[in-house]
């Protein structure tokens, strides 16, 4: 039987890594974020380098930090740093080590209404990631910062929910001269992240599917990643489990490398024959030698 | 199929490594600092 992974594991794992890339306790009793030298390293997931706790970069924050600083036309820093968790992880970094994520789905185990898999135009939907990484992550901040000192950081500043769950929410309650700041932006972002919190509650991870730029960036890496999924097809019946249990609405039996598996594990705990594996190094059967008894 | 697999995460995990030698070649993890150490008024909605 093959080892199956994720449930609840999976859940305490990703709280444990939002608790060490947010371990600075500090920051939320003083409204104060860390200023360590870790700061300039980047970790995997969305995590705002605003959160009173963070103790690492976000990526896509620091991607807009560096094209928006009117030095650098390209981040090989930041790129170089994708490409690294991208090999290795693949969209892994989705289901095990993204705060967000964990977020979503903890909002998805709320007991209200009917669940769903996906929202109506999945299809079409499924492509604004795309759009929002090449307009607001790359573009926008790259184009702005002509002529002007700094470019504003476009996914950051109007789409991104995370930088308000985990900043903008704890600092202006802890800072009052932060409130009388709060404008348009702030309930605009409010507004989007409330939305996200009721899509998710009925709908599993919608940022994740049709919004964030930084799954759309591993989501390439998947097919080649170090951690894969494979699936017998001595052992597979072909029956669909996996895919009706799939979240993601991924035919894992046809395609267990698609570029939408967050690895969170749902299709190896339901497929009746334990066909499906994951991992960095999986023991092929074709790569087993026949031995000759005779 | 499996050595063009191998072939592809080599490369691009060798490209990775001289990526971040020259971001870090470069001090661009100076500005990610200096933008990840002060609150981004832009991020949390204050902007």
């Amino acid at each position: 039987m093959a080892k199956r992974k994720g449930g609840a594991g999976r859940h305490w794992f990703q709280a444990a890594w939002f608790a060490l890339t947010n371990g600075y306790m500090a920051g939320f009793l003083k409204g104060k974020i860390y200023t360590g030298s870790s700061k300039s390293l980047c970790v995997p997931g969305l995590n705002c380098y605003s959160c009173p706790g963070a103790v690492g970069a976000c990526p896509i924050g620091a991607l807009q930090a560096v094209l928006g600083s009117g030095t650098f036309r390209f981040s090989c820093y930041v790129f170089g740093t994708l490409m690294l968790f991208g090999v290795l992880l693949g969209r892994f970094v989705c289901g095990w080590l993204c705060p967000f994520g964990l977020v979503q789905e903890l909002l998805h185990k709320i007991p209200l209404g009917t669940k769903k898999k996906n929202l109506p135009g999945h299809r079409w939907l499924s492509w604004c990631k795309y759009v929002v990484l090449a307009l607001f992550v790359i573009l926008l901040p790259l184009v702005t910062t002509q002529g002007v000192a700094l470019g504003d950081p476009w996914f950051c500043k109007y789409i991104c929910p995370s930088g308000t769950l985990g900043g903008g929410i704890p600092l202006v309650l802890l800072h009052e001269g932060m409130r009388w700041s709060i404008g348009l932006l702030f309930y605009w972002k409010m507004f989007l992240l409330l939305l996200l919190v009721f899509l998710s509650i009925r709908y599993y991870r919608p940022f994740c599917k049709y919004l964030c730029p930084l799954g759309a960036v591993y989501g390439w890496f998947n097919p080649i990643s170090v951690y894969h999924m494979e699936v017998d097809t001595e052992k597979c019946t072909r029956c669909k489990g996996c895919q009706t249990a799939c979240k993601m609405d991924i035919p894992v039996w046809e395609r267990p490398n698609s570029i939408d598996c967050v690895r969170c594990g749902d299709c190896q705990r339901v497929c009746p024959t334990g066909a499906i594996q994951s991992g960095f190094l999986l023991k092929k059967k074709r790569d087993i030698p026949h031995r000759d008894i005779s | 199929m499996e050595a063009k697999k191998r072939l592809a995460q080599g490369m691009c995990l060798l490209l990775a490594v001289i990526l971040i030698g020259a971001g870090t070649f470069r001090e661009e993890l100076r500005v990610v600092f200096m933008k990840a150490s002060n609150v981004c008024m832009e991020c949390i909605g204050l902007g």
